[in-house]
Parts: structure tokens; sequence; C-alpha cells
């Protein structure tokens, strides 16, 4: 089944940044036919590699040999051409094209130098049909949900007659159904004899999809091989580098008395009518599809879209919460869902991206006080253990987890009351996750009300005292831990009970 | 990549490089300029480009501030125009030269006000809202002036433009006031550090509590008064306020922030850049001057700094972004 000459070969490939040598010395092959499940910790370089495979960054040293041939691939173009593809956590489609737009944008067919827009639909509509995709070609991208767009991104690579396909994360914004779909695309692909890099922090995606794994740790190669060589607390290890507690449930903690009541909450057609009460002390997860209006309760309860109906009780009292700002004046934080679009500051640095929140509060006459700014904000990212060179470090270039860590360290400085995660460990490793969630324990022991939305069934039934589950803008079950489990989570979420 | 240490405050090389990069080149510019021509390193030479760099510079410093959040403000030769036509015609009245001023200065303040109405309650793209501002406080200057030029001010209000404090003149003194303070203000106040999270990224800066609206009111206002500020300054000078005043200034206040560094995205840039981008103008101007170069020639080597400048500042950026 595998053709002895690898379909992609790295031969001692190197790179560094300013103050990280991001990858070193790394070799690696990925065959067709076959899937490799790449894993490793946020910040170990497999973001790096992967932009060096898809010619967004050049490598210092090393070479990349395709299908045996040495190749320079020094832009994404070229990349392309070569038939590699990547398919990112962050989506890259632009929202007021069409999926056929998106599909085939930059090389749409042509006839006598106009775009043949039929041709155009016709072929995007043969893709969508052949891998099962129920989708119109004409849909615009904006109307679609993050899942559905996932699958128009796994479509257009296809498009583009790839011969190696890397996957960064696909599953992170998917719920069950739609990752079984993912699932059942990446099979095909790989009986199409498609070389396929898969990304992931899912040990039972890796080991339900991969043929061989190779685990990735502070830039270097630790080890790669056939799946049936590893077992996931193998995985684990080797990413980790070290023995990992497992984020075993705890007993449940005495709650705290209520601090918020909402009753009932609607806002357009995705919150229809949501009652629900905090108490200090408590974790609270909110489970549901993708597009249960989940986030949209997040907002209102955060005063950042506007409620149509219903009222918001807050240490006893009725309360109008009309901005953000009156939100956290009142002690109420939200992490967001994604969080380089409405959480970070790109272009600054660590210490002003954790202390944005403290700004006003550290400040006399409107002068701030940096060094009671400097001093709070590294307590709190070595609290957090933040991995970064300094706090003046830009926040673009740390990883994922240590940017989720740099918000939520943002949301402790100004010791909320009520504490809403949206999706915290989104495309986080293993051990940034286990941080998060130790974290967010504790927090509740200290009195803190959490309110933590969750994607993932087994991070909810691990941390979570008290478990809501929304569907189509209604909560459509309440239940305690000891109660829940997987199924009656999902049943509620899909509506079959 | 361990824990990190506690560190000094290190500037990022991205901006290391371009700060002193500008720097390099202002001081190369000067010496190939003192070898060019004798008359260059004069104590005269010198003050005259600062005075001459007055005008310009309090305009970039208030368009600082609006470039960093992400906006843009075009109406500030208008704005300027107008504010001193009213200040102008108030002390043709006999009005106390310090109302007349104070009205001035409020004029300006009051129309960069509404310029931030319009773009936080309107919701109008700063682009065209400062846009409609240029044509109205342009057209409203004319229709007032009836295009007559207003002249001859009392000599307290000349001072502003021809006086000096200490052997420094007037302008000078200004412009420094305007750009410690402005430094102050945007690096050690709340309000100039949430310029920046408004710049970088709007939309977490409303969900970070920044009080966006206020901020963005608050920015254009402070460009209004430094056109008023900085058109008062130039009448005093040429004791007169033609209606045409402040034509086109706002380009090259454009030009200054953009030499200094600042990015039109926002989020990025200082004032300290700004006052290099405005003083390597000026310089480049007056150089040209006493080389004799035609006037003509000065604004097609105006336009090739400013490509090299972005030029520039592309190559150190590239080299590090991840």
């Amino acid at each position: 089944m595998t053709s002895t000459t690898p379909r992609l070969k790295l031969i001692n490939v190197s790179k560094a940044f300013p103050g990280v040598q991001a990858v070193r010395n790394v070799s690696l092959e990925a065959y067709s036919h076959q899937i490799l499940a790449l894993v490793g910790e946020n910040g170990a370089g497999k973001s790096t590699l992967m932009n060096i495979i898809n010619g967004v960054v050049q490598p210092d040293s090393g070479s990349i040999l395709l299908d045996g041939a040495e190749v320079r691939i020094d832009s994404p173009r070229r990349a392309q051409a070569l038939g590699i593809t990547m398919i990112h956590q962050e989506l890259a489609l632009i929202p007021e094209l069409t999926v056929g737009q998106n599909m085939f944008l930059g090389r749409e067919p042509s006839r006598g130098g106009w775009i043949d827009w039929n041709e155009l639909y016709r072929q995007t509509q043969q893709v969508l049909d052949r891998l099962g995709i129920a989708l119109s070609a004409r849909a615009k991208i904006a109307e679609l949900s993050i899942a559905e767009q996932q699958l128009v991104e796994i479509a257009r690579a296809l498009s583009y007659q790839a011969r190696l396909i890397a996957l960064d994360e696909p599953t992170s914004s998917l719920t069950d159904r739609e990752t079984e779909i993912l699932f059942r695309l990446v099979r095909q692909l790989r009986a199409e004899g498609v070389a396929l890099i898969y990304i992931s922090h899912r040990m039972e995606e890796i080991f339900a999809l991969a043929d061989r794994i190779a685990v990735m740790r502070d830039g270097e190669l630790i080890t790669a091989g056939p799946t049936s060589e590893f077992t996931p607390q193998r995985v684990v290890q080797l990413m980790v580098g070290r023995e990992l507690q497992p984020s075993a449930s705890q007993p449940a903690q005495p709650r705290g008395e209520p601090i918020l009541r909402a009753t009932n909450l609607a806002a357009g057609k995705a919150v229809r009518g949501v009652s629900f009460t905090l108490h200090r002390g408590e974790i609270v997860g909110m489970a549901g599809l993708v597009g249960a209006g989940r986030t949209n309760v997040a907002r209102l309860l955060f005063g950042a879209d506007r409620l149509d109906q219903g009222e918001i009780w807050f240490e006893g009292k009725p309360i109008a919460i009309r901005s953000p700002r009156d939100a956290i004046r009142l002690g109420i934080g939200l992490v967001t869902e994604d969080r380089k679009a409405q959480g970070l500051f790109l272009k600054q640095s660590v210490r002003n991206n954790a202390g944005a929140g403290l700004l006003e509060r550290l400040s006399r006459f409107g002068f701030v006080n940096f060094r009671a700014l400097t001093q709070q904000v590294s307590d709190l990212t070595v609290r957090l253990r933040v991995r970064t060179p300094s706090l003046n470090q830009q926040v673009r270039n740390l990883s994922g987890g240590n940017q989720q860590k740099v918000i939520i360290a943002r949301w402790l400085a100004l010791q909320p009351k009520v504490l809403i995660l949206d999706e915290p460990t989104r495309g986080v490793d293993v051990g940034a996750k286990a941080d998060i969630h130790a974290l967010i324990r504790e927090l509740a022991a200290q009195g803190m009300a959490i309110l933590m939305i969750s994607s993932e069934l087994p991070e909810i039934l691990a941390v979570s005292d008290r478990i809501l589950v929304m569907r189509e803008g209604r909560i459509t079950a309440e239940l305690n831990r000891a109660e829940a489990t997987q199924d009656r989570i999902m049943q509620a979420a899909v509506g079959q009970e | 990549m361990r824990s990190f240490p506690l560190s000094s405050d290190r500037f990022d090389r991205r901006t290391f490089g371009q700060r002193f990069g500008l720097a390099l080149i202002f001081i190369l510019l000067m010496l190939a300029l003192a070898l060019l021509s004798d008359r260059f390193l004069t104590p005269a030479n010198l003050t005259n480009i600062l005075r001459q760099t007055a005008i310009n510079g309090i305009i970039s410093a208030g368009m600082t501030l609006v470039i960093l959040t992400g906006g843009i403000d075009l109406s500030v030769g208008s704005v300027l125009a107008l504010s001193v036509t009213i200040g102008a015609a108030l002390m043709k009245q006999g009005w106390p030269v310090e109302l007349s001023v104070l009205a001035a200065l409020a004029t300006g303040a009051g129309l960069g006000c509404i310029n931030g109405l319009l773009i936080t309650l309107a919701r109008i793209p700063p682009f065209i809202a400062t846009l409609g501002m240029l044509t109205m406080a342009r057209g409203l200057t004319l229709m007032y002036t009836q295009g007559q030029p207003i002249t001859g001010f009392p000599a307290a209000f000349r001072w502003l433009g021809t006086g000096d404090i200490a052997g420094i003149p007037v302008p000078i003194v200004l412009m420094l006031l305007v750009f410690v303070a402005g430094g102050f203000f945007l690096y050690r106040t709340s309000f100039g550090m949430q310029i920046y999270l408004l710049g970088d990224n709007p939309t977490a800066a409303r969900l970070t509590g920044v009080p966006v609206n206020r901020l963005t009111v608050l920015v254009y206002t402070i460009s209004g008064f430094c056109a008023a500020l900085a058109g008062l300054i130039l009448i005093a000078r040429l004791d007169s306020a033609q209606p045409t005043i402040g034509l086109g200034y706002e380009l090259n206040a454009i030009a200054a922030v953009v030499v200094g560094g600042a990015s039109f995205s926002g989020g990025e840039g200082g004032l300290v850049g700004t006052l290099l981008g405005a003083l390597l103008i000026e310089t480049l101007n007056n150089g040209l001057n006493l080389l004799n170069v035609s006037s003509l020639w000065e604004q097609v080597v105006k336009g090739v700094v400013i490509a090299l400048a972005l030029l520039l500042y592309r190559a150190i950026g590239s080299r590090n972004s991840r």
C-alpha cells in the first residue's frame, strides 16, 4: 500500500525566530495512502513546520523532497502549485463571497477573458457532491456555520488536486456529527492516494485515523512510528515530557449563594427564553451543538449584544447591562471563543494584553501606575505558567495555548465575581489544557462563579459541577454531575429525548 | 522559551529598527546637507527649520493619535481655516486676543468633536466623515470671508508667530509643548494606552471595557484642536488669514505620521516617530532650497522620501514577522 518513495521528506529542517528555536533539525517523512498524525504541545513547533511545508516561512537550513525531488517552497502559491494544501485552525474564507467564489478564488474558469460563472458553480457543486457535503455552491460563506465553513475549506483543498494535505486542528470547532463527516472525507482522501498530515490534540481522533504518529517537543522531533507502537498515554507522556495528572473529576464543591440569575433571556432567533442561576464557587458547564445559542447567551450576560427580552439579576438586584464596560464594572468577565478576532491585541506586548483591563483601575488622574501594572501582570503570568521570553514580547509571537493564558490572565487581574469562558481550551495543547482546567477549579474554590461553554463533552463532564444543555436557543436539560453522561448530554443537544 | 525572566523594558526589534532607522536617516541627511552647503549647519538655519516644522508638527501630533486608532482625519486643513477665520474675525471686531484665541481653539476642537460623533454615533467611516468635514468647513470659510483675506492683527497676537521665549521662537516652544503633553498623554495615561488597544483590535477593545466611542471622539477633538493651534501660529506669523489657508495640510500631516512609522491599520507608531518624520520632511525642503533646487522638484523628492521610508519599514518588518 505504501510506495517506497515518501511523498514528502524533510531532512534536517531548522528554523529560528527571534528568541526561540522553533524547529530544530527535524527529519520526517509523509507517505501517500497514509495519514500521519503530528502531535505536540502548543509551541512545540508544529505550526512552524507546517508553515515551512506550506511556504509561509523559509527554513534556515535543511532540505525538502517532494516525491524524491528536492523542492524550494518559497510561497504559499508555490506550495499550491506543487499540490500542497493546508487547512488551518483559523478559517481563510472570504465571508462576503459565495462557496463557489471562494473555492475558485484567483483561478476562476474563464471563457474569452470573462469569468464563466456557470462553469464555476457547476464544478464547485461537483466537488461538494462528490464529498457528500450538503451545501449549495451559491451559498454565501457568511451564512454558513463555522463547521460548514470548515467543510468548504476542505473541499477547496481538494479542488486543487492536492498531493499532500495538512489539516491543523480541523475538528476544534466541529460537533461530533460533523467530525464524522470530516473523518469520512479524510479516509476517502487517503484511499485516493493523498498524503495527509493531521495535527490534533485529541487522542481519540489520532488513534482512530492515523497510520503513523510523529511527536514534537520544543522544536524537535521526539519520535515517529506506526500507530500500533503507541498508546494514548505514551503519546501524551512524550508530548509533555513528564507524567501528567489525569484531569479527573473531583468531588463537587458545596456551592455558595446565588450571584447571577437570568430569567427568560431572548434575543433574535439565537436565544429564545433562557433562564438559569449561577452560584458562587460553582462551575456550570454549558453544552450544545455549534449554533445552539451558547455564545449568544454569554454575550448577552456580558452586555456585548442587546437583549430583546428578559431580566438579569446580579447579587439580588435587577440590573441593566448595556455594554461590556457595565458588565466589567459589575464584576463579570468573558473569555471569548475566538481569541484572535475578539481577544488579542496582536501588535501589543504581553504586558499590555494581560493588563488591558487594568489600565483604568491602576491609574490616578488618568496616569497609569506602570510599576503596579507590570508587577500584577508578571505575578499572573508566573501563576498561569505563560511561556514568553519577556513581558515586552509581542503577543503574536506566542503559541495558541500561551495566548489563551494571557487572555485569562487579563480577566483574573480584574478579579471578577462571575467569569464566563467560551471554549477556553480550543486549539490548546494537553499541558495547557490541564493547567486551565486546574485553574478553573481553583477559581471556583475561591468563590468565583464560572460559566464554561465547551463543545468537548469530556471537558464538560470533567470540570462542571452542573451542566446546562442548549439547543436552538433554549435550555433543554439541566443535569448535576452525578446524573450527567455523554449520552444524556448529546440527546438533549440534538433533541432526541 | 522557559518561564520568562522578569526582564527590563526592551524594545521589540521592529520598533527599535524603525525608530533608530529613521533617526539614522535623519542624521545622514543632516551630514550630507552640511557637506553640500555651508549655510545649512548655522544656528539661524536650524532654528528656521524648527520654526517651519512647528505648523505641520503640531497638526501631525493630533493626526498621530487619530491614525493610531486606525482612523484618518482629512479635515485638518479646513478645520484650521475655519477656526482661524473665526478667531481673526473676532479680533477684528475688537474681541480681546485671549478670548479670540480661545474661540478659535474651541472651534477647532468642536469641529473635531463633530467628526468623532459622526464616526461613533452615525457610524460613518472616518475617511468619509472627515472628507465631508473637509468640504463643509472650507465652504463655510469661503462663504464667511467672501474670499477676502483678513489682515492686520494686534501685536499681542502676532507674538504667537513671531515672538520668542528666552530666545526660542514661540512656535518652536508651542510645538515642543504639544509633543511633551502628547507624549505624557499617549504613553503615561490609560487613555493613551487604550488608543493603542483600540487601533489594534476594536472588537477586542470593546470587549475589554475600553470606552471606544468616548476615546474616538476625544482623539478627533484633539486633532481639531491641534489644527486650530497650528493655524493660529501660522496667521500670527503671516499677519493674515487667507480663506485658502491650510489647503492640503492634511496630506503633509499624514506624510509626517507615515514617515514616522505609524501603521495605517492602527495600533502601531508614536509621537517620537512623527516628530522625526515632520523634521525630516522639513529638513529636506530646507536643504533643497539651500541647494537652489527648483520647488517643483521638492515635491518629487518628498514623494520619493515617503516611498523610501515605507520600503524601509517593510524590509525591517518582514524579517521578523512570524
